[in-house]
């Protein structure tokens, strides 16, 4: 480690004030405090000793705890693919294939989103943030398997700029950053991240009798304009290749979506990373999936359509619901940030989203939209918390 | 009716480096300083003496222009050899080589019970102990001018490797009394004794009169007075409560019996780089190096008066401060570290639980160092600070409107009711390397002082 350490030495002169790249000395400094955790130490005056956690390892274990996500997303693409053009192949020929659709679209988002960030970081001059490390794999994890790179960069330039850095960067961001790179290619560019074609892979093959590649959304809604119920119209979809709608292949994730976001299972081992390590809110994870629940429930109650009529417990494993409450909307920069706001804000995060889905024929999927939606009103929410923690204390003096 | 509180939030730093419950000899520090800057508030601080000046224990050093009753007394007979100054000439040491015998000035005892207070507010300010009085909000020590809504002393010290504020203080019992018997003069409301609830209470606070005694039971900030106020009887705007510690009250209690101003007291020599711990008896403004040279374990070391939450960063040479009660020598942090953010152990201090930090499951004492582990940012991470703040305030919020100078947010948040110390674990916990205690300050002064 001792040559690294001189190496970052060696070239430090040129980064330092009158070097020739003095400009870029935020990129060396974003550089240098990856590989050693820097030498500061506490002020003179207040807190002596700081706790041993920082940023970088509160974003990596978001990181850590979407993997589960990525790895079965990867699986899932591959095997969708085989099942689609009706090939048996090895689980190994399937993680290959998915490997090959999934690399390109992380690596694009990545290196287009660091690099937008350090171009910012240099002409703002403020340090490089670790907040990337977080959007670049959600952005990944929610683009459908074979999305154009070109339109990854886009979408991830747009949100990085226009999402974040234009409020100040990091932790000043109003919008969810991945989400808003889906919101962009979801307006600008419908045909590569909606309707039935794009979610499996099929190249120059055709698909075998019988497949479709709809979602379950897809499915049930148009169970709901056809009259159908929505649970026969679940099971019955690609089921002579055993690859229906059930309950179960939901849970786990056999079906066809955007990358990581199809196993329920695979979301809620990242809740359980995440809650048990602290780091997002169990209020949010629990309220966002309660909401759905009951606004499925309360579907039920007029019952209008089939649609509305299926089971409540299916809302919860069908398209990005689970994703989306455990990873987008407990981001805490976006989220509402007091206890109480917690509570109410992924309460209507799961509300709203089977109201999308329900009511709206132009969008299936809800939880892009309600993520959004709910951001912009965090800060509301909060205002009416802190309102009343100001009213309790304002009482309190006139008693 | 005396309360009884526990408080489920905050967190308690069980660092290595505990003073045993024994007193240990060490030569008698030669050298004695009164730091200005340990008073919070004082704006034009005035000295009397010049260098060269021979002085008692009791004679008057200095006094802040702004509130020119409160005497600032020198705390050992000797001669004055240096007046220290800073940047723009601000005063930042006054140095007294002590007598090998101690001389006290006579100032007088004071007979509690035939006094008026107006006359007992002047004894108090003219014997130096009225600095121990601090003003709530605000934190800053009291004016003589005001009349407090109520009184609150707090009995223990919940912040790490603290001293034992029964061991420091037995056989102090009659000035502790004393001490007491004049607060209670000194409000028309209560004087709150607020003890520790999760062990035995020691005599000297069990055993007091004219006082409620509150219980208060949980981790750090359980201590802090900021806390106990909130919970017995908190600070609406336009309200003043004061607060002293027991030290003070004590020797509050020495200047009334004996009519001195004696301001020897025992401190706590903590931390994990020290050879020798344990408590040792010493005079207010000590030079510290009697204590530390010679008694470290190793080289790299930074010394601290006061405990590591709140305390302040001085040489080997330095003075301890007014209000500390304990000399804290921690490791310098000042090395990288491959991978720090990411390597995974259970020695390395959190709150959180964060991937790799597993610090959790050893529940063993922990040596930690001044590394900040990480670089400042934004604020990004939410919900933690309410976790080790007890009281129904918004931290966050209050400090996004101190950031924003948002006088109104700042004063309906409830900037009144905290001073640094009841941030400093928010400071301690925060992911984001912020400076809490110093925010806090600056907020305090936009309110003070526009």
């Amino acid at each position: 480690m001792k040559a690294l350490q001189n190496l970052f030495d060696s070239i430090k002169p040129n980064f330092e004030k009158g070097g020739k790249w003095e400009k870029f000395h935020t990129l060396y400094e974003g550089h240098r405090t990856i590989a050693f955790a820097p030498d500061l130490t506490t002020k003179s005056k207040g807190a002596q000793i700081k706790d041993a956690t920082d940023l970088k390892r509160v974003m990596i274990t978001v990181v850590i705890a979407m993997v589960p996500a990525l790895i079965f997303g990867i699986l899932n693409i591959g095997h969708q693919h085989f099942l689609a053009v009706g090939e048996e192949v090895t689980w190994i020929d399937k993680a290959l294939f998915g490997l090959w659709s999934v690399l390109p679209i992380l690596i694009v988002s990545y290196a287009v989103g660091l690099g937008t960030e350090f171009t910012f970081c240099v002409i703002r001059n403020h340090p490089v943030s670790e907040g990337f490390l977080v959007t670049g794999m959600l952005i990944a994890l929610v683009m459908p398997p074979h999305i154009p790179l070109w339109q990854v960069a886009l979408a991830t330039i747009f949100a990085v700029v226009i999402g974040k850095e234009v409020f100040g960067g990091t932790g000043m961001n109003i919008l969810n950053v991945a989400m808003t790179a889906r919101a962009f290619l979801y307006f600008a560019y419908p045909a590569q991240i909606s309707g039935d074609q794009v979610w499996t892979y099929l190249g120059d093959q055709t698909p075998v009798d019988g497949f479709s590649g709809a979602t379950a959304l897809a499915v049930a809604y148009n169970a709901g304009v056809e009259g159908v119920p929505a649970s026969q119209a679940l099971a019955e979809h690609n089921a002579s290749l055993g690859a229906d709608f059930s309950f179960m292949n939901m849970f786990m994730g056999w079906i066809p979506g955007s990358i990581g976001e199809t196993s329920t299972l695979m979301a809620l081992i990242g809740a359980v990373i995440l809650i048990y390590t602290g780091v997002a809110s169990w209020k949010i994870i629990v309220s966002g999936f309660g909401g759905a629940y009951l606004m499925g429930v309360v579907m039920n109650l007029f019952a209008a359509n089939e649609f509305m009529a299926m089971a409540p417990h299916l809302h919860l494993v069908m398209g990005g619901l689970a994703f989306g409450v455990v990873f987008m909307a407990t981001d805490p920069v976006s989220a509402a940030q007091t206890e109480t706001g917690k509570w109410i804000y992924g309460f209507l995060i799961g509300a709203l989203t089977i109201i999308i889905r329900v009511t709206n024929p132009a969008y299936p999927e809800g939880i892009m939209l309600a993520v959004l939606l709910m951001n912009v009103f965090a800060p509301l929410i909060d205002y009416y918390v802190v309102k009343a923690n100001k009213t309790r204390r304002l009482q309190r003096a006139t008693v | 009716m005396s309360k009884n509180v526990k408080l489920r939030k905050g967190f308690d730093i069980n660092l290595a480096g505990k003073a045993a419950k024994e007193m240990v000899d060490f030569e008698p520090a030669q050298t004695f300083a009164i730091k200005p800057t340990d008073f919070v508030g004082m704006q034009r601080p005035k000295v009397l003496v010049n260098e060269g000046d021979t002085v008692k224990a009791g004679t008057p050093i200095l006094f802040d222009k702004a509130m020119d009753q409160v005497q600032y007394l020198s705390p050992v007979s000797g001669e004055v050899i240096e007046i220290k100054r800073g940047e723009k000439r601000k005063l930042l040491e006054i140095k007294i080589l002590a007598d090998k015998e101690i001389s006290y000035e006579d100032l007088g005892k004071i007979d509690l019970k035939a006094i008026d207070r107006a006359t007992l507010v002047e004894k108090l300010a003219a014997g130096g102990v009225w600095p121990h009085i601090i003003q709530r909000p605000f934190g800053v020590v009291a004016n003589p001018a005001d009349e407090p809504k109520a009184i609150f002393i707090s009995a223990f010290d919940s912040n790490p490797l603290a001293p034992d504020m029964g061991f420091v203080l037995q056989g102090e019992e009659g000035y502790f009394q004393a001490g007491l018997n004049a607060l209670t003069k000194l409000t028309s409301g209560k004087v709150h004794l607020n003890v520790n609830g999760g062990e035995k209470v020691p005599a000297i606070f069990e055993n007091a009169q004219g006082v409620q005694i509150n219980r208060f039971s949980g981790a750090h900030p359980a201590g802090n007075v900021g806390v106990q106020i909130h919970h017995l009887d908190p600070i609406n705007k336009g309200e003043i409560a004061w607060t002293v510690s027991p030290f003070g009250v004590v020797q509050m209690g020495k200047l009334i019996l004996e009519g001195k101003y004696d301001a020897s007291k025992t401190i706590a020599l903590s931390g994990s780089e020290l050879t020798t711990r344990g408590y040792v008896k010493t005079i207010s403004g000590a030079s510290v190096s009697t204590f530390v040279k010679g008694n470290l374990q190793s080289g790299n070391i930074r010394v601290i008066s006061g405990n590591v939450l709140t305390g302040e960063k001085i040489s080997m040479e330095g003075y301890l401060g007014f209000y500390h009660n304990q000399i804290t020598v921690i490791p310098e942090g000042d090395y990288e570290e491959f991978l720090g953010w990411l390597m995974p152990s259970t020695k390395k201090l959190s709150f959180h639980k964060a991937i790799g930090m597993l610090s959790f499951l050893n529940k063993g004492e922990f040596k930690v160092d001044t590394n900040t582990h990480g670089e400042e940012r934004p604020f990004v991470v939410s919900g933690v600070f309410e976790k080790v703040l007890p009281m129904d305030i918004l931290p966050t919020y209050l400090f996004k409107a101190i950031i924003a100078e948002d006088f109104d947010e700042m004063e309906e948040l409830g900037l009144y009711e905290i001073i640094e110390e009841d941030v400093a674990l928010c400071e301690f916990v925060d992911p984001s390397k912020n400076d809490l205690q110093q925010l806090v300050r600056s907020g305090i002064e936009l309110l003070m002082y526009s």
